[in-house]
């Protein structure tokens, strides 16, 4: 990588020291071209972005081991397909953060907009604050735990993972799901087609655990949730069913 | 696409800043609507005194003896500033509307954009910047004002198909979405004598809130009654004299993001049209929900 950008004047690569991309003068394709250009094994693990004024697409396909700090809020996609980072946003996220993520950490320590995590295969996302509509629409093995509420359409055809709430969750929440495992806290305004309030049996319990002490989260015991998932009703065609398509 | 910004101030320190804070927040949102862009701007003037904001796509013809020519029509002077292809007329509160039947005996072509005490709407095609400009709108000072950029999906862009649009003495709306129900609601009010300008969607969600409102409810309740008849992607905004409010569809894909602080109540389509507010970073952030009527009044 070359010393292209004022942002290495600022910080050299010290190993240590975070590399820092101030958004107000470096222009953000800088900083995502730098991350993508990072490699394995690099000593640049530490990474900072300043005045990120709710920019799009900020950290979006990060595939390397590294920990980038964003110190507030960012708009649309930010840390989509992200792969083993860890990516902590001081501030609320736009649109579809965490888009397709792949496997790493992104902490949202104010709220989410709609479509948080959407389609993510794997690895954690916390949101701290609120998450708004389609919180984790079509979940393929993501977690993702959401300290506030989530929004209406929450876990829409969610197939693998878990999404664990412990505020509330709005209407038609797990609508059309496939095997994603939801656990609510708080009440829940309405479920969607083929969701239902299913039994916390002791692997539940144990895997509960496991992600809110993974979240950080040390005021919830899992015993105050109730899980909800697929009645596989709706996963054959059955004529009698046509009226809940 | 479409952006949609605004800004009511609680802090009136802020009056004199508010057209230059709301430019930078309309500017921001150019790549969400470059087609063209609007502005409602609210600032009473001295009580009794009503305005009227008029658009000609001639000006220097339509505007050209206006002043001396509605003066002896009303029999009193009348004052007519004229910013670009807009101009507001400043008559008192009890001679709006005689006011506003002689514009349009005096000059057909011209189109009457707003009425009221204190609104004042300006909306051109163009890049939201350009727009921004042409009106002066950096050194306008208000209360509270409504902006947006249109990005045209369901009708032509043109200067009438633009943002915001008048809904009735100082009121007016703008739109980021799509209805799909529009022309069948436009046959309706068009039966009850409602007239048309445009084929724009958004024309009709105006119409409608103020066909609502001649029937009595109170805009709260017209607002409410958007959710039942209006089919389609709808985030409106809406302006009143003193206040302003925001609804959106049960569905809600369209963004929206909230700010409030002790100064101001800002709406942005994106976090990034309010990201250079003053003390954006302690404020209130957050999303307002669906199906739900928000308004705050002065």
């Amino acid at each position: 990588m070359h010393a292209t950008n004022s942002a290495l004047a600022v910080s050299p690569n010290l190993g240590s020291a975070p590399r820092v991309f101030d958004l107000a003068v470096t222009p953000l394709r800088e900083l995502n071209q730098a991350l993508h250009s990072n490699r394995q094994g690099s000593n640049e693990t530490q990474w900072e972005v300043l005045n990120p004024k709710g920019g799009h697409a900020i950290s979006a396909g990060v595939d390397t081991p590294i920990s980038v700090d964003i110190r507030g809020s960012v708009g649309y996609y930010c840390a989509g397909m992200n792969q083993e980072a860890t990516i902590t946003v001081h501030g609320s996220a736009g649109p579809g953060v965490a888009e397709n993520m792949m496997s790493g950490e992104v902490i949202i320590k104010g709220n989410a907009s709609q479509y948080a995590g959407a389609t993510g295969r794997g690895g954690l996302l916390v949101i701290e604050g609120d998450a708004s509509s389609r919180c984790g629409i079509s979940m393929k093995g993501i977690d993702i735990v959401v300290r506030g509420n989530v929004g209406h359409m929450s876990a829409f055809m969610a197939q693998s993972g878990h999404l664990v709430v412990l505020g509330d969750a709005g209407d038609a929440l797990g609508d059309s799901i496939y095997e994603a495992k939801l656990f609510v806290r708080g009440s829940v305004k309405s479920l969607g087609a083929d969701c239902i309030a299913k039994e916390m049996r002791p692997e539940h319990i144990a895997k509960l655990q496991e992600l809110l002490d993974r979240a950080g989260i040390t005021d919830a015991k899992p015993e105050e949730f109730t899980r909800y998932g697929s009645a596989r009703s709706l996963y054959n065609f059955n004529i009698d069913n046509a009226a809940a398509y | 696409m479409c952006g949609i910004v605004g800004l009511f101030l609680k802090d009136k320190t802020l009056e004199p800043q508010l057209g230059a804070l709301l430019s930078e927040m309309l500017i921001t949102l150019t790549d969400r609507g470059p087609d063209s862009a609007g502005i409602a701007i609210y600032n009473s003037s001295a009580s009794n005194q009503g305005k009227i904001t008029i658009q000609s796509p001639s000006p220097e013809t339509d505007f050209a003896g206006l002043e001396k020519e509605l003066g002896a029509h009303l029999g009193k002077p009348v004052k007519i500033q004229i910013k670009s292809t807009h101009a507001v007329v400043d008559v008192a509160t009890a001679e709006l509307e005689s006011a506003r039947a002689a514009i349009v005996e005096l000059r057909p072509n011209v189109r009457i954009m707003g009425i009221g005490e204190a609104i004042e709407i300006y909306k051109e095609v163009g890049l939201p910047a350009d727009v921004a400009d042409r009106f002066g709108l950096s050194g306008m000072a208000g209360t509270h004002a409504i902006g947006h950029t249109r990005m045209a999906t369901e009708s032509a862009v043109t200067t009438l198909g633009a943002h915001p649009f008048s809904t009735g003495p100082d009121q007016c709306l703008v739109h980021n979405g799509s209805l799909s129900n529009h022309s069948n609601i436009r046959r309706e009010l068009i039966q009850k004598g409602m007239k048309f300008e445009t084929e724009n969607d958004t024309e009709v969600a105006a119409a409608y809130v103020s066909s609502k409102m001649a029937d009595g409810l109170n805009l709260g309740q017209a607002l409410e009654s958007t959710l039942d008849d209006l089919d389609g992607f709808f985030n409106f905004v809406v302006g009143t004299k003193n206040g302003f409010g925001v609804v959106r569809d049960p569905i809600s894909c369209k963004p929206a993001v909230m700010a409030e602080t002790d100064q101001y109540v800002a709406f942005g389509s994106e976090y990034r049209a309010l990201a250079n507010l003053p003390g954006i970073e302690q404020a209130r952030v957050w999303e307002p929900e669906p199906s739900t009527v928000y308004f705050w009044e002065h």
